[in-house]
């Protein structure tokens, strides 16, 4: 870094008011429009070619009845039809948009709560805090790989671990993978066990919650729980909000380990039939391309809706302390 | 009231003690269930094919490393192959996401042109854009490029790496760079630099925090991911490591349990060494920006 101080250039009206000059008249006089577009040319082609085409291109695709197979010049436009079958002829779909709802829906609360309590417990400083830390969140490297996810699989096969640990009780398991009562349990439970990124969030939140607010309400005769509720909540609303909206995103997309329980196919009877999964299947096993973009459609319309609604519920319950936002 | 602010205090200094401890059992007792799955996995890499079954403890009572050999060659290729591809294809991201995301990063940041604002927030639009819906017009516009299967079928992963399209990263950036002094710019200008003399002299060398952050999430994420890899992916040989291991899914019958688990610790053995080497790092990169674990 060579930052030798030359001699005025610029005059002393710019260094009096930089702002102003900045804003001002000096605005381009280091080229820095045309630097700009220099700069972010990468993300721009990386806009154009990879997300805005592709997203107009599957738009359009769902009109049609595109296979891979046909070329693209001669597709055919059928207008709904994709759309029609989704919602009125396809069981299968309206079984996936369940499985991936009730996914979310369980999952996600529970993740947030085993998150925030084990939070909680790490949140008091003493030493250690910062292993234990280390270890839980682990599993959120690791949960999302295939290699997890045959790992989990096994663990709770007839055969796997967690029947062999209900046996000590004298309960004899099930094939919990293998039934489609439980399967999709076992897939939360993956989810769930990857608590510890929200964790570590939530941990840097609690921080940030100034020790004169406990002290306050500790002198106002508020015990534990009550500070908890009061205190603890309403600061830490902003983390809980961020975290909510980031796992309930992610748990719409679970893919991997469905993919592996169900060797592809979303079995045993669709019970781990993801949408994200039932969007693969179409596209690249059946090669029904255009009724898969409707598909992809209706999710990123659906995940839209459901973002626009956090975030117009958030005014209501997300405390934001003053100075922020 | 006096008599109760003390005995609360004398309340305050004894009965930490006690519930630190109860707080710290409870602790190890979620450790231990949190990492039991990591342990039985490895344990089970190294027991006989008639050990998974019978023994249910977490040890073997007689190490069977053969479970590597055999998993390692159970394929027409070797798993080496698949390490290889794996290791390029991540390699190759990091060095994408590094540079594109911070070229992007930098103009964002600091730089001012004609509709910055409205491209900001179209790359704030896309940090919640699910992969999931642009897989299907990728695949057909790399496709009808013949970059699916081509010579070098990496293409259509990587493309989109060199692009910034990870806007996560960019975002990191910016967040970063935004902590960056501005009197250094400013110093750098009055010098007479350009924007792209500032850029190489000041936010680069001050900007490596940030790209180590970016480069091992996204080696991680890269090596662990599967969606995009299984799409684009076709030929054997040209199989990265998760892919490959869904090849033993198919062939399960129970002898294949030991090499597929012994093949699902190694897959996940450069995962863990970024983690202990760069344990605190990560940590503290999902903080700054909230990075999805």
């Amino acid at each position: 870094m060579a930052l030798t101080t030359a001699p005025g250039r610029t005059g002393p009206t710019r260094s009096a008011r930089p702002h102003a000059s900045r804003r001002g008249a000096g605005r381009d006089r280091h080229g820095e429009g045309l630097a700009g577009y220099v700069f972010l040319s990468p993300w721009l082609i990386g806009l154009m070619g990879v997300t805005a085409i592709p997203m107009l291109l599957s738009l359009y695709l769902s009109f049609t009845n595109y296979d891979i197979l046909t070329p693209l010049s001669e597709v055919q436009w059928v207008g709904l039809a994709n759309y029609e079958r989704m919602f009125t002829a396809d069981p299968s779909y309206w079984h996936a948009v369940r499985v991936t709802l009730t996914f979310a829906l369980v999952a996600v609360p529970l993740k947030l709560a085993a998150a925030l309590g084990v939070a909680l417990l790490l949140n008091r400083a003493w030493r250690g805090v910062g292993l234990f830390r280390g270890l839980f969140y682990l599993p959120s490297l690791l949960g999302g790989s295939v290699a997890l996810a045959i790992v989990w699989v096994n663990m709770f096969n007839r055969d796997g671990a967690f029947n062999s640990f209900l046996a000590i009780f004298g309960i004899e398991g099930l094939p919990w993978v293998n039934d489609p009562e439980w399967a999709l349990e076992t897939l939360m439970l993956l989810a769930i066990w990857q608590f510890g990124a929200p964790m570590v969030i939530f941990l840097a939140g609690l921080k940030q919650v100034p020790s004169e607010l406990y002290e306050a309400a500790s002198v106002d005769g508020a015990g534990r729980v009550s500070q908890f509720w009061h205190v603890t909540l309403p600061m830490l609303s902003p983390v809980i909000f961020f975290n909510l909206v980031l796992e309930t995103i992610n748990g719409f997309q679970g893919f991997t380990a469905a993919f592996v329980l169900s060797n592809g196919t979303g079995g045993p009877v669709d019970s781990t039939l993801m949408y994200t999964l039932k969007l693969y299947i179409s596209g690249f096993t059946d090669l029904e391309m255009g009724y898969a973009s409707a598909m992809a459609w209706v999710f990123l319309i659906v995940i839209a809706l459901i973002t626009t609604v956090f975030f117009s519920t958030g005014r209501f319950w997300v405390h934001y302390s003053d100075g922020e936002r | 009231m006096v008599a109760v602010t003390s005995t609360a205090r004398r309340q305050g200094v004894r009965r930490p003690g006690g519930r630190q401890a109860l707080r710290l059992v409870v602790l190890v007792v979620i450790v231990a269930v949190v990492l039991y799955p990591l342990l039985w996995m490895v344990g089970t890499s190294v027991k006989s094919q008639q050990e998974i079954v019978s023994n249910i403890g977490l040890l073997p009572q007689r190490f069977t490393p053969g479970n590597y050999t055999e998993g390692w060659s159970n394929f027409d290729l070797s798993f080496g192959r698949f390490f290889l591809n794996s290791a390029m294809v991540s390699l190759l991201t990091v060095v994408g996401n590094a540079v594109s995301c911070l070229l992007a990063a930098y103009a964002f940041a600091r730089l001012r042109f004609r509709l910055r604002g409205i491209w900001f927030a179209v790359m704030i639009g896309t940090l919640l854009l699910p992969g999931h819906v642009l897989i299907v017009p990728q695949y057909i516009l790399f496709r009808s490029l013949g970059l699916v299967g081509g010579d070098w079928p990496y293409l259509p992963l990587l493309i989109p790496q060199f692009l910034a399209t990870e806007a996560f990263f960019v975002f990191l950036m910016v967040q970063f760079m935004r902590g960056i002094p501005r009197e250094l710019d400013e110093a750098a200008k009055i010098d007479g630099a350009s924007p792209y003399g500032t850029f190489r002299h000041v936010i680069l060398p001050l900007s490596r925090p940030a790209l180590v952050t970016t480069a091992i999430f996204s080696f991680i994420w890269t090596w662990n991911d599967f969606f995009r890899q299984l799409v684009f992916l076709s030929n054997l040989e040209d199989y990265t490591v998760p892919v490959a291991l869904t090849l033993f899914i198919d062939s399960t019958g129970q002898s294949a349990v030991g090499p597929m688990f012994a093949m699902s610790v190694l897959s996940l053995l450069p995962v863990f060494l970024f983690f202990l080497a760069f344990q605190r790092m990560l940590v503290e990169g999902i903080n700054t920006s909230g990075l999805k674990g």
